[in-house]
């Protein structure tokens, strides 16, 4: 996958920040989303070589749709997670069997896998300890398979359906 | 607007609980990791206490505050790695 | 108006749970890394609750404004996204640093293939320097 044009990345960093701006101002005020504009523009042409490689491809109806759906299912395994975690906290005798296991991902896509990792850091009982190429390196508080292939199942599979369409 | 007294109470004993590990902490990291707690958590505590003053301006406070720890400790990390 | 508040409070309280769940496993856990284990995420999801249930809870109130809780989100998401990467940073940290895993644990993948690799790069040394000469 080649990088889109620059003026696609430059537009998509500005429509990223003029969100943002948005959000922090709360406000329709003409004044406020002029000043705004300007600033996304001045930061954007500052930052845009480093802040995205796709560019407007990321806007792409199937991949916001992706991410939306994605938002409560992530939470929904977080709340999980936590519950968990209340459970081995709270339990007298902590009954946790820790290691450190590897995985293997099939995402190629360096930004694919920031997100993945941090999905997983932040999903049952998983913090993501290294990455190297497509390999994982995960420190699991359970481990109930120490396999590649039964990690792998366990940890990195369920997010990757969603992940492989929102990065490609 | 009473029980919010409640809550910053249960927040200040989180707090503390984690300055136990600071002081405790047989290693560094230990240590790094009960400071990276404590400035999430007062991060949260920054945000409730802008509902207790009835102030929108410490919102910004606690966003900025977040970012400078965000910050600081990834630098620790990376000096504990062996290079800034 | 008082449903908001009391949305809003519902959420302050789960965050503030969490909260004080993080800094007790910080204490309960033997090892650095469990620790990061249960105080990361307990601590992500509380900061979550508290701050969007902030936001709700303000809108219920004389003085809230839309302002609030959409300020509120992004804090929030900041600290989501935020979050794992320090974690992470900090277990690799301590990881290099040396800090051997809990006596408990069951296997270690990582230094099979940390020493792996340094074999690797002792091999591939040698053959480096002659295509320097």
């Amino acid at each position: 996958m080649g990088e889109a044009s620059k003026i696609s990345r430059y537009l998509y960093t500005v429509i990223v920040l003029f969100l943002i701006w948005l959000f922090l101002t709360a406000s329709l005020d003409p004044q406020e989303l002029a000043f705004g504009l300007i600033l996304s523009l001045i930061v954007a042409a500052l930052t845009y070589e480093i802040f995205t490689t796709n560019g407007l491809a990321n806007l792409h109806p199937r991949r916001v749709a992706y991410a939306i759906a994605y938002v409560p299912y992530f939470l929904w395994a977080m709340i999980m997670a936590n519950l968990d975690v209340a459970y081995r906290v709270l339990h007298p005798k902590r009954p946790i069997n820790p290691g450190i296991v590897e995985c293997k991902t099939v995402l190629k896509n360096e930004v694919g896998k920031l997100a993945l990792a941090n999905s997983i850091t932040l999903t049952p009982g998983t913090i993501t300890l290294d990455i190297d190429g497509d390999k994982y390196f995960i420190h699991w508080i359970d481990v109930k398979d120490d396999s590649v292939e039964g990690a792998s199942k366990n940890i990195t599979e369920p997010f990757e359906k969603f992940l492989k369409v929102i990065f490609g | 607007m009473i029980g919010i007294n409640v809550y910053l109470v249960l927040i200040a004993i989180a707090t503390l609980l984690s300055m136990y590990r600071v002081f405790r902490g047989p290693t560094t990291a230990d240590r790094l990791v009960a400071v990276d707690i404590m400035t999430t958590i007062t991060a949260g505590l920054m945000v409730l206490f802008a509902l207790y003053y009835q102030r929108m301006i410490f919102l910004d406070v606690a966003l900025v505050y977040a970012i400078l720890a965000f910050g600081g400790v990834i630098a620790f990390a990376r000096y504990m790695e062996g290079g800034l | 108006m008082n449903a908001l508040a009391a949305i809003g409070e519902a959420l302050v309280l789960i965050g503030t749970f969490f909260y004080f769940l993080s800094a007790l496993g910080l204490i309960r856990m033997p090892d650095v890394y469990n620790r990061m284990q249960t105080s990361t995420k307990s601590a992500t999801l509380g900061s979550l609750g508290v701050m969007v249930g902030v936001g709700i809870w303000a809108l219920g109130t004389d003085f809230g404004s839309a302002a609030w809780l959409t300020k509120s989100i992004v804090i929030a998401v900041f600290l989501l996204l935020t979050n794992p990467i320090s974690a992470h940073a900090l277990i690799r940290a301590a990881y290099k640093s040396g800090i051997p895993l809990w006596e408990g644990s069951v296997v270690d993948k990582y230094r099979e293939h940390l020493e792996a690799k340094d074999k690797g790069e002792v091999e591939e040394a040698p053959a480096e320097e002659g295509d320097e000469e």
